[in-house]
């Protein structure tokens, strides 16, 4: 077996156990670095990347309980490996370091055998929890990568209450004709680079794009305060960075970007659909074919940003709304109130 | 020396996993700081603060487990799990810790 080799944190806040453990981990072919509190060993592990941590209990400041549970608290630790190495009496201390979620216990004084294959086993299973991260931060947004971590996954979804947001460039297929493949894919590129970045930065995610299309969720799978203020914030900054892409444009030449900005809140089903195999976070529902008509109305009555009652509702009442004409729209029985609001 | 005060055959087996230099100097170490483990004890049973109180003899008792100091580690548990603050234990403990100090002394010129 490759015996593997990586970066651990030691936390202990006695001298001599500090630097017998390093000389001891380093003498297996390991890089430590040293914290003498739980403290100090937080700070360090919102710093840098280790690969195990090392951890004593009796510690000042912040004991070794504490950063166990702080770790679990934290979707961007709690996978990562803990070996506590204690000489904290009583089997019921060593109880509850497992079941804050320590992988292993060795007693004090260490024995460098026993050292040696819990650290063996504790690195390979960070590189596993590595790999799996890599993977699904590859198919999926952050956001749903640690939903799913966190709930694990399983198909189906559940009934809630969020704002959905359809974003579309007007006329793309007659833009992009004249132009090169390459120039269309690019030009993609930089509208999508734009869209996501505008969509995370108020709490939502983009969970679907078809070709110049992309749909957005906010409230779901992480709640925001106002799903409905932050899809209309979302949809506003797009909507200014647009102006700043069409500025560049028509420097160069070229046409002008129109994109069009539907936002409908209510109750929507969100889950996982798919098979086991292949699932993609979704929602479905009114709400969300409400937005995609909205959406489409924009270029009807020639505003950039239409949005629903349920959304109006949740803007503040300073906010610089206009009502326009009901709407009967496709798939909807009644007639719908359409709501824009003034850049 | 008793076998009790310091157990040979513990920091033989350190020197030959760590290798001598390292555990001369290790051993230095625990000799050094120790002097900062007994100023927080006795200050803590001035201050009667039982958790540095705790902590400080726990420190104690895993470093003299690392060198085989047997009495040592001994009645530093004893003081880790009293419960009690007691500052007669703490003055039998720094007489131990002096007997340890020149025994591993002995053992370091040996």
């Amino acid at each position: 077996m490759v015996e593997k080799t990586g970066h651990l944190l030691i936390v202990d806040d006695n001298k001599v156990n500090r630097i017998l453990m390093t000389r001891s981990v380093e003498m297996l072919g390991h890089r430590a670095s040293v914290a003498h509190n739980g403290k100090v060993a937080m700070q360090m592990l919102a710093e840098d990347d280790y690969d195990v941590l090392l951890l004593d209990i009796e510690m000042p400041e912040m004991d070794g309980f504490q950063v166990l549970e702080a770790l679990k608290g934290d979707p961007t630790l709690r996978d990562l490996p803990v070996i506590v190495t204690s000489s904290v009496e009583g089997l019921e201390n060593v109880v509850r370091c497992i079941e804050l979620g320590a992988e292993d216990y060795i007693a004090k004084p260490v024995n460098k055998v026993l050292l040696q294959a819990r650290l063996n086993s504790s690195l390979e299973r960070k590189q596993l929890y590595d790999e799996q991260k890599r993977l699904l931060g590859r198919f999926a947004t952050e956001e749903v990568a640690q939903d799913l971590q966190a709930s694990g996954f399983a198909i189906g979804g559940s009934r809630i209450t969020a704002t959905v947001l359809f974003c579309d460039i007007r006329d793309f297929t007659a833009l992009s004709e004249p132009m090169p493949p390459e120039a269309t894919i690019e030009l993609l590129n930089t509208y999508y680079t734009l869209m996501f970045e505008a969509v995370t930065s108020h709490g939502g995610i983009v969970n679907l794009m078809v070709g110049d299309g992309l749909m957005a969720l906010f409230g779901a799978p992480q709640p925001v305060d106002n799903s409905a203020q932050s899809a209309i914030s979302a949809a506003q900054e797009m909507s200014r960075m647009i102006d700043m892409l069409n500025e560049e444009r028509t420097a160069l030449g070229e046409k002008r970007l129109k994109v069009g900005f539907g936002v409908a809140t209510g109750e929507v089903v969100a889950g996982y659909a798919g098979t086991q195999t292949r699932a993609t976070y979704t929602c479905i529902g009114k709400t969300v074919n409400l937005a995609a008509r909205l959406e489409a109305h924009t270029k009807i009555v020639d505003r950039a940003i239409l949005f629903d009652a349920e959304t109006r509702q949740n803007l503040s009442a300073s906010a610089d709304c206009e009502q326009l004409e009901e709407a009967l729209f496709k798939g909807f029985s009644e007639l719908t109130e359409v709501f824009s609001i003034r850049n | 020396m008793t076998k009790d005060i310091i157990d040979p055959t513990v920091f033989e087996e350190l020197c030959a996993a760590m290798g001598e230099d390292f555990a001369r100097e290790l051993a230095a170490t625990f000799l050094d700081d120790a002097e900062n483990m007994f100023a927080e004890l006795k200050g803590s049973v001035k201050n009667q603060d039982a958790d540095t109180y705790r902590r400080a003899a726990h420190s104690i008792k895993s470093n003299a487990q690392t060198f085989g100091a047997i009495t040592l580690s001994e009645r530093a548990r004893d003081i880790e799990l009293s419960g009690e603050i007691d500052g007669a234990a703490v003055d039998v403990l720094r007489a131990t810790f002096d007997q340890t100090a020149t025994a591993l002394t002995g053992l370091l010129n040996g």
